[in-house]
């Protein structure tokens, strides 16, 4: 079982990036569950959503506590919570940001980083910083777990329509061709 | 059955309210009356789409409250229409009063619930609070653990409703935010398979109303003299009655649609590697994947455990329970609402009562999680297996466990 803990702010599409991502995977064969956490909806506040993948039948419908990869689609949301929180050794960040990996202090238990500028982008796009299907493009690319052209066919399934269709899916592609992977060498234990 | 047809299962990824919708639009659902409460908003939102859309072929009434839901949906299945609603929560305290008629009345109907915990404090995330509260109606409640399971359940919700023995009106409850909003890989069945198993609308004749047959439905009974005593006992007996032989129906429903779609879910109780298990689980809702997961990982350290999940809630499978217990030496009840009156879960006065007539009595404590949206997860049912262990030891039945105290 894979374990995604995804954390934005209400307004950016974290919810639906969940489902998206879901039915991304369900579409190469795996099983997904996919839960909300529950908070007041209020645009801004830190949200969450999680997020299982398996090739089995998935029984546990709860929240995340040990998630395997951390997907932060707001460049901030680190500062109100603690997203590494409870993160398995050997695990993946996903971050948006504009900041090069040598900025950041990066938590001991992560091995892999995706860092992807996705509000530069979001900006161009759709002229607003919604980064949620960037940030699965860039899913994508640093995982290996969900292909991109499961990810088109997700996108192209959902609720989007003609120009937004058309902006969510070259989100996907720049998100993926625009992410920069890092591979963390293990460090000694302190 | 010559109309029974196996294609390829479609997967879709949708999340529990989005089920209980489908499961509507392929029942053929005649008439749907609606007002929106959290977390059974987006239910309701999504009928009203596949109306626009073509997929459902029903009335939908929008109305102003949900006193007037299911009074509109009375007169619609007093007309013989197939009907359906959802609420929750304050929803469900505003439509009390119709809703103590429905089974009075022998009115086939599905209502799901999209349990939410009750007032007070102010709270709008899932619990068992509200279906507990309206348990001793008379309205049949079934519980699912799984998105998968609202859908076939909802649909098999309206061949007990609508079974001639039976004509009570069934609730199917679904976990408010975990199953609301949780999403998961759900096979839909075909149009046809579904129309295999569901026949068209079977109407309760005798409540009908019909032009030429002019006639008063509910009419005044009681008091202690003429007709009236014995036309009111008729009245409940009947009721009765017809909750006992809903049991034989859920399971006939069960079993025609692992026949015909191919899907099977325990009708009454499950039993989840109960063969030589010592000490129980019992479990209601979504809860019970959590509680399966924690059984598997107690068992891979040589612990006897295994875990009975309630489907069947009303009428309370006694004889199964008893049965699927009677082996075990200490019951874990776990549920997801309070009886204010036991200081204890209302499934496990249930659970206790049933074990009266089981062969052997096995000691059973109280475990109340998950209120108000609080998640009860794999470690929390670890806590509770390890205290049922002890109780087998001890055999000191303790005070009730709130698991959720200090999360």
């Amino acid at each position: 079982m894979y374990e995604i803990r995804i954390h934005g702010r209400g307004g950016q599409g974290a919810v639906l990036a969940g489902s998206i991502l879901a039915a991304a995977m369900v579409n190469e064969g795996n099983y997904v569950v996919a839960v909300p956490s529950f908070g007041f909806e209020r645009r801004g506040a830190p949200v969450a959503s999680f997020l299982r993948m398996d090739t089995r039948e998935i029984r546990q419908m709860t929240n995340i506590y040990r998630p395997d990869c951390v997907l932060c689609i707001d460049p901030t949301v680190g500062r109100a919570v603690n997203v590494f929180d409870g993160i398995k050794d050997g695990g993946t960040w996903l971050q948006t940001t504009a900041k090069p990996l040598s900025e950041f202090q990066v938590h001991e238990k992560v091995a892999t980083v995706g860092l992807c500028d996705a509000v530069k982008i979001a900006l161009e796009i759709f002229k607003r910083p919604i980064t949620n299907t960037l940030m699965l493009g860039a899913f994508a690319r640093t995982t290996g777990l969900v292909s991109l052209d499961a990810l088109r066919a997700a996108v192209e399934e959902s609720d989007f329509r003609d120009a937004g269709l058309k902006q969510n899916l070259l989100a996907l592609e720049r998100g993926y061709n625009e992410t920069t992977v890092h591979r963390i060498e293990k460090r000694e234990a302190a | 059955m010559s109309a029974v047809l196996k294609p390829k299962p479609k997967a879709i990824v949708c999340d529990g309210n989005e089920a209980a919708a489908w499961a509507v639009s392929l029942a053929r659902v005649d008439m749907v009356a609606v007002y929106p409460i959290t977390p059974q908003s987006s239910l309701v939102e999504y009928l009203a789409k596949f109306v626009a859309d073509g997929k459902l072929n029903a009335e939908i009434v929008d109305v102003e409250g949900e006193h007037s839901v299911l009074s509109v949906l009375h007169g619609g299945a007093l007309a013989g229409a197939r009907t359906y609603t959802g609420t929750c929560g304050p929803g469900l305290a505003f439509m009390f009063e119709p809703y103590l008629r429905t089974p009075g009345l022998r009115m086939p109907m599905v209502m799901s619930i999209v349990t939410r915990d009750t007032l007070t404090p102010q709270s709008v995330w899932g619990g068992h609070q509200d279906a507990m509260s309206v348990r001793e109606v008379g309205w049949i409640q079934l519980y699912c653990e799984t998105v998968q399971e609202v859908l076939d359940t909802t649909i098999m919700a309206y061949k007990v409703t609508e079974h001639r023995d039976v004509m009570l009106p069934v609730n199917v409850c679904h976990d408010g935010n975990y199953l609301s909003y949780g999403a998961a890989r759900v096979e839909l069945p075909s149009q046809e398979e579904v129309d295999a198993f569901l026949p068209p609308p079977s109407v309760n004749w005798h409540a009908a109303l019909d032009p030429s047959r002019p006639m008063a439905v509910d009419p005044l009974t009681g008091g202690s003299g003429g007709p009236g005593p014995a036309m009111f006992v008729r009245y409940r007996k009947g009721q009765c009655s017809g909750m006992q032989h809903a049991l034989a129906a859920i399971e006939a429903a069960h079993e025609d649609w692992a026949r015909i779609v191919g899907r099977r879910h325990a009708p009454l109780v499950e039993s989840y590697r109960m063969d030589d298990a010592e000490v129980a689980l019992v479990t209601l809702g979504s809860m019970t994947g959590a509680g399966k997961d924690a059984v598997d990982e107690a068992r891979s350290r040589g612990v006897r455990v295994g875990l009975v999940k309630v489907k069947t809630y009303r009428p309370f499978p006694v004889q199964a329970i008893a049965k699927a217990l009677s082996g075990v030496k200490a019951v874990g009840v776990v549920d997801r609402s309070v009886s204010f009156g036991w200081n204890s879960g209302p499934l496990y006065q249930d659970v206790i009562g049933a074990l009266q007539i089981a062969a052997r009595r096995p000691a059973a404590m109280s475990f109340i999680g998950g209120l108000a949206g609080a998640d009860i997860t794999t470690d929390h049912f670890g806590r509770v297996i390890e205290r049922v262990q002890a109780l087998t030891q001890d055999g000191q039945v303790g005070e009730t466990v709130w698991l959720n105290e200090r999360d």
